[in-house]
């Protein structure tokens, strides 16, 4: 420890700002944390910790807080946000210092808030960020002015480069000890929030000079992307060619990880007897652990080229647009225009989908959210549609000439994706007929950010932080419910001279068996009824599960592929009917456990849970049985 | 409550609600007339305008409408553009320029 800092205690400080002013982004050059920063408003939904070393030498724990235009606290990211500022939590002291952030190029609603912190009488400080932005655009803002007529220390900052802190940093070491001032702030009636504007308008009229007041490219770009139709068919040909290149752009990677693993399986075959304790190892690595962790890890492809499209749609700022010329539409089902982006992040995984309804002031229309969030196909439901679209549509294009390009299995995907969408808009507006009558929609108020170009670091970042967390579910979930069905799968061995496939001396014959006459309606087979119980832990899981169950099922045939064992061995009508399924599938555990945590009770938990497997039997019986009268049974 | 600057009196033809604005209308904030929307009472409703910074002198564009009802609506406020509907929009009093 420096000797400066002896003595001194930790030094705490909180960010504080209006949504997307770059909290985020400072905080993470700071600590070198990497919590999510995105190009719309609402992104950090909770508080997150960190801390660093000044220059100085001082210990400081910094707060990250969600983004709010006041400290009233309408919805619940805000409410964490007013009480760490006001020091309301029980037992937590405020912090000793705030740090104002506000985005240089838009300062007029951050100046007002600053002024309405200034009211709390807590320690301020003050950062213009986005200054590389404001300098390119021609924005001047005289700083010491600035901070004359504020009162306060101001600083500027670059959040997104090295170096870019400098300022901030050493403001922060220049900061006096914290007085113990108690924060005395009132929510501001509708006269004090004009009497706090027009200071603020006054102060930036003396200090900051705008050349144009509008961004010329985020002009020149939304007069297409905002354009009433254009938009619209624009905003429906992105998510065409997002679904479309889930499908194309990551076959030749997918190949490449299945040759490996079947590569690996027959060396390890090779390697291992087949008789006695031996060859239990090596069924277990090659039908458990190859067959079933790699049916899985083979889709690692298409979930990065999924995730590199949000993430670009986020960082360019078009998902405050999505949400925009979505409104009307979500409005007609009965969901908040505000819905649009946590249902748009449920495509990658509905967790973090319902963890940014916390944007949504009105519980109602936040509740209607969640419930119908896990029905947005999400990553994990990949592997399966791809799976079964694989094995059972037609790998070539829709049509000839100008519809070459569309791929006839991708066109199964998008609509697999479209049937998501479109139930999770049926269904909110049935919650909303039945549960939530009459009562009306809250307004919908949201600022459109600047576009901005997405920075290849924030992706590189981004995607890697993506494929590790799918790596780890496949080393963890995925590998030891694998461990399970392979177990089960393989135990009890058939006795002396058994004349049935050992297979079915198993347990797994066993369960699949139990379960098959109530799955038998739709289609299903005892491998899909094992598949289906791990399934609820992982969706991927089932497909893992397949994989296993029908690998020590052809332990003797030494099955090059799942999708075509598949293929042998089940109807189309079964396929569809599975299909079907897993558009409405129940969700995982991990989502039921967020359900319950969001809605702070396990009611809406076991709702969402039943509903979803109603929903799911009754699609796949309809499948099932409609193709079996087409005749493809 | 509503807040009425008194130049409003003087000329009340040429003021106008900024829900009824065509794309491309430009102008200045004369006055907040909020009643209850959504489910919020009218005070909130002002509030939430206000701190959207719909005060009055502001001036104001009418930059794109959506293709159903020509709502939701963007409006740029100095520095900031604002998505919302219609029927909220028509709590601000706006006079052209
Ligand atoms: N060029 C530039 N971009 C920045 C700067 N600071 C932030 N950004 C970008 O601005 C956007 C918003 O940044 P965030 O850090 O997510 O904003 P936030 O304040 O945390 O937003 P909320 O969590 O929604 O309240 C992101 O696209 C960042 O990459 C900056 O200083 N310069
Ligand atoms: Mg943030």
């Amino acid at each position: 420890m420096n000797e400066m800092s002896a003595g001194l205690r930790d030094l705490r400080i909180a960010l504080v700002g209006n949504p997307n002013c770059g909290k985020t982004a400072l905080f993470n050059t700071l600590t070198g944390s990497r919590q999510r920063v995105a190009n719309y408003p609402g992104v950090t939904v909770e508080r997150k910790e960190g801390s660093f070393l000044s220059p100085g030498g001082r210990r400081v724990q910094l707060l990250d807080l969600p983004g709010t235009y006041s400290l009233r606290a309408r919805s619940p990211d805000e409410v964490v946000t007013r009480d760490v500022v006001l020091g309301q939590q029980a037992g937590v002291a405020p912090p000793d210092l705030l740090v104002c952030v506000a985005d240089a190029t838009n300062l007029r609603l951050g100046l007002r808030l600053i002024l309405e912190l200034k009211q709390a009488g807590r320690p301020l400080l003050v950062a213009l960020n986005m200054f590389d932005i404001a300098r390119h655009r021609g924005i001047e803002v005289d700083v010491e002015r600035l901070s004359a007529l504020l009162g306060l220390p101001v600083v500027t900052t670059v959040a997104v480069r090295r170096g870019g802190t400098e300022a901030l940093l050493a403001a922060i070491d220049a900061q006096a000890p914290a007085s113990e001032a108690e924060a005395a702030w009132s929510a501001p009636d509708a006269t004090g929030l004009r009497i706090l504007q027009r200071e603020a308008d006054r102060i930036l009229a003396a200090v900051v000079r705008v050349p144009d007041r509008r961004d010329a490219v985020t002009r020149r770009l939304d007069a297409v992307l905002l354009h009433p139709a254009a938009g619209l068919v624009i905003l429906l040909m992105v998510l065409f060619l997002m679904f479309q290149a889930v499908f194309a752009w990551a076959q030749p990677a997918m190949d490449l990880i299945d040759t490996g693993f079947q590569a690996l399986g027959a060396a390890v075959g090779g390697l291992l007897p087949q008789e006695g304790a031996a060859g239990l190892l090596r069924s277990f690595l090659q039908d458990g652990l190859i067959a079933g962790v790699g049916s899985v890890l083979v889709f690692l492809p298409q979930i990065l080229v999924l995730f590199l499209f949000i993430l670009l749609l986020e960082d360019f700022g078009y998902m405050a647009r999505a949400a925009f010329l979505m409104d009307r539409i979500m409005g007609g089902a009965g969901l908040h225009g505000r819905a649009f982006i946590p249902l748009l992040s449920s495509f990658a995984c509905a967790i973090p989908g319902i963890m940014s309804t916390r944007v949504i002031d009105s519980r109602r229309d936040r509740l209607a959210t969640i419930l119908v969030a896990p029905l947005m196909t999400c990553s994990a439901r990949i592997p399966v549609y791809t799976l079964i679209i694989g094995a059972f549509v037609p790998d070539q294009p829709v049509g000839e000439g100008a519809w070459s390009w569309v791929g006839l299995q991708g066109l199964v995907m998008f609509g697999l994706y479209a049937a998501g969408i479109l139930s999770a808009l049926g269904m909110s507006f049935v919650f909303k007929r039945l549960l939530w009558r009459g009562q009306p929609t809250e307004p919908f108020m949201l600022e459109l950010p600047d576009y901005k170009l997405p920075r290849l670091r924030n992706l590189a970042l981004g995607l890697w932080q993506r494929a590790k967390a799918f790596l780890r579910r496949a080393g963890t979930i995925i590998l030891s419910m694998m461990v399970v069905i392979w177990f089960l799968s393989s135990v009890p061995r058939p006795p002396e001279g058994a004349t049935q496939p050992a297979i079915e001396y198993s347990f797994a014959y066993s369960i699949g068996q139990a379960v098959e006459p109530l799955l038998r309606p739709i289609g299903f087979n005892w491998q899909i009824g094992v598949a289906l119980i791990p399934g609820m832990a992982a969706r991927e899981v089932a497909v893992a599960s397949l994989g296993t169950v029908y690998a020590v099922q052809d332990a003797e045939e030494d099955t090059a592929q799942l999708g075509q064992a598949l293929a042998g061995r089940w109807s189309l009508a079964t396929a569809l009917a599975f299909l079907a399924w897993y558009v409405f599938a129940p969700q995982c555990v991990a989502t039921l456990s967020v359900i319950r945590r969001e809605t702070g009770g396990q009611r809406w938990m076991w709702f969402s849970f039943g509903y979803m497997l109603a929903l799911a039997y009754v699609a796949a019986l309809a499948t099932y049985q409609g193709a079996r009268a087409l005749g493809l049974g | 409550m509503s807040f009425i600057a008194d130049t409003v009196l003087t000329e009340p033809s040429a003021m106008l609600d900024l829900g009824a604005a065509p794309r491309g209308f430009r102008g200045r904030i004369r006055g907040l007339r909020a009643f209850a929307s959504g489910g919020l009472p009218a005070e909130e409703l002002e509030r939430r305008l206000l701190e959207l910074g719909f005060v009055e002198g502001a001036e104001v564009e009418l930059l794109h409408q959506g293709l159903f009802g020509r709502d939701p609506i963007a409006i740029r406020v100095d520095s900031a553009t604002i998505a919302l509907r219609r029927r909220e929009a028509a709590a601000v009093l706006v006079e052209p320029i």
